[in-house]
């Protein structure tokens, strides 16, 4: 990574980047390189017997089902949100404002004894749902909801900037064209959108693909039925089972590599429909 | 995972600029319903898990609370956290700083793949982010047999909990400096340098206060994640009471032992830190408003 600018004036170039490159390698590029020669070194057989026994494969059933439907009605009730955010006035917004990033900042082990009192049997919301014989708490049912928790502030995050900065001409030249209120949304300002509802969807989907401390209390954690696969990597290892833990690491970071890559694309091409930088 | 932090923006209500015009404004049944469904969505999914908590750390009382508190393996997870935190910060915060200086001053091959990399930390499921320092650290890992030679001990102690720490924590001030010191330009480092400054006179008195909203934004969520975190830290901690529990650690221990109340009073801390932390991030979005239309007039 040579500078390509010979006349540079500012001094610091060889400093700080050497500085970066050398604190992400230590932190960060060697212990995960760690992961993948472990995971190497395993053989092929007992790394697929790894990944694919019937409890890991039930746990990725569990954690991806959950994470798609919690990022999907994240994303209804996030854009429904962040609109209200933005184009309503309502008294105690600020601080509704204020408080969508609760999850962000209130530690995942907190949000999850907090959730399982909720919904425990006789928690505030668990009372409630008892007499319809509905049970969240230590269900597959608690895991969408802790999963709802988390990712709610990524879709109203990535939304709601979008949001703000739409001029109001293009729904009103809509409006003066004949558009009725409906029409306007639908053709003017949902494309608009979409890129970075679809940015908050796929955001609030890894994050909770990856999630482990809110979601630990509220599970339950049965075999083959409320476990999640982090906590299948947990398992093995308390059973000094690195290797078996290591495959399954690797198999997530797989995903999260994936994932990750679908985001920038998303946020690329959010900036590029919005004309605004990332 | 990228987007934890959001990228700073001056906020300001704009509501009335929708509401004011017959063309972007919903018949007043559409708007209710739309305010009713996402404000109930809010207040179960949201607040009523934040009222929770502080309802059940007094469910017994002030007595229970504060015993709870002062108790002395409570006190070890409350400074552990604090050290933990106090360490990780600020290696972070250099790092960013250091790491925002080389990409948005200088031009070179490779940029767009050092940002992502950057940003990597966020994308890995915390238990893994523990994972890979047992696997370096461990008993069975690359160092455990050197480690252990040298009567040393990373992974189940407190270096381990500081490395996992600052793992989660990576990416926070990075992430928030680059997209502001990009859209500031060189310009006036430029100019600083060439009318004979150094290069911390430089960086101090010409891009720091540019950044500074930036900066502060990217430490309290980062201190907040470094205090906050769980999964990461569970996985190297080896739960010894007293010694490797962090705050977080000795909730998830304190409710497994159906001590509900002590849990959710220490866990009442961390709800603090919490709306303390989101208070402040409101007031630096405020300020940093409030600068950003200062600078356009």
């Amino acid at each position: 990574m040579a500078a390509s600018n010979s006349t540079r004036v500012l001094p610091g170039f060889g400093l700080s980047l050497g500085y970066t490159l050398s604190w992400l390698s230590l932190i960060v590029l060697i212990p995960l390189v760690a992961v993948f020669l472990k995971a190497g070194s395993l053989g092929a057989d007992h790394f697929i017997a790894a990944v694919s026994s019937p409890r890991v494969l039930a746990s990725y059933r569990l954690t991806f089902g959950a994470s798609l439907i919690a990022a999907l009605i994240n994303t209804v009730f996030g854009l429904m949100l962040a609109w209200a955010l933005v184009r309503y006035s309502f008294p105690g917004k600020r601080l509704v404002d204020a408080l969508v990033d609760l999850p962000f900042a209130l530690p995942t082990a907190v949000a999850g004894i907090a959730l399982t009192a909720l919904y425990a049997k006789n928690g505030w919301v668990g009372k409630l749902l008892e007499p319809l014989g509905i049970q969240v708490a230590f269900t597959p049912l608690g895991v969408l909801v802790a999963l709802i928790f988390i990712g709610l502030p990524f879709v109203v995050r990535t939304v709601q900037p979008i949001l703000e900065d739409l001029d109001t001409e293009y729904e009103e030249a809509a409006v003066s064209l004949g558009a009725n209120r409906w029409q306007a949304f639908r053709h003017v300002v949902f494309p608009t959108v979409l890129p970075a509802l679809m940015t908050g969807f796929a955001m609030a989907f890894a994050r909770a693909v990856g999630e482990y401390g809110s979601v630990i209390f509220i599970a339950g954690n049965i075999p083959l039925v409320s476990e999640i696969t982090p906590l299948m990597i947990i398992t093995k290892l308390e059973q000094y089972d690195y290797a078996g833990a290591t495959a399954i690491a690797v198999v997530m970071l797989l995903i999260s590599f994936v994932l990750l890559l679908i985001i920038n694309g998303l946020q690329a091409w959010t900036a590029k429909r919005t004309g605004r930088e990332r | 995972m990228s987007g934890a932090a959001a990228v700073l923006h001056g906020s300001a209500d704009h509501a009335a600029r929708f509401e004011s015009k017959a063309a972007t404004r919903e018949p007043a049944l559409v708007k209710w319903g739309i305010l009713a469904v996402s404000l109930t969505f809010f207040g179960i999914f949201l607040l009523l898990p934040l009222i929770t908590v502080f309802v059940e750390a007094l469910r017994k009382g002030w007595d229970v609370y504060f015993a709870a508190l002062i108790e002395p393996d409570a006190w070890a997870a409350i400074k552990l956290t604090l050290t933990a935190a106090a360490i990780s910060v600020p290696l972070n915060l250099v790092f960013g700083v250091a790491a925002a200086w080389a990409i948005t001053k200088f031009e070179f091959r490779g940029k767009h793949l050092l940002i992502t990399l950057i940003d990597l930390p966020f994308s890995v499921s915390p238990v893994v982010s523990g994972l890979i320092y047992v696997l370096v650290f461990g008993a069975q890992g690359w160092f455990g047999p050197w480690l252990s030679e040298h009567d040393m001990k990373v992974v189940f102690a407190v270096p381990g909990i500081v490395l996992a720490t600052v793992f989660v924590t990576f990416p926070f001030v990075a992430r928030e400096l680059i997209p502001l010191m990009e859209a500031q330009g060189r310009d006036e480092e430029e100019a600083a340098v060439v009318l004979g400054a150094r290069g911390w006179q430089t960086f101090w008195y010409v891009t720091l206060p540019n950044v500074k909203w930036g900066l502060l934004y990217g430490v309290i969520l980062c201190n907040a994640r470094a205090m906050g975190e769980f999964g990461a830290v569970s996985v190297v901690s080896g739960h010894i009471r007293g010694q490797t529990n962090t705050m977080p650690l000795h909730v998830e221990i304190l409710y497994n032992e159906y001590q509900f109340a002590a849990a959710f009073a220490v866990a009442s801390l961390l709800a603090l830190l919490a709306l303390v932390t989101l208070v402040i991030k409101t007031w630096v979005e405020h300020q940093a408003g409030k600068s950003s239309q200062q600078s356009e007039e």
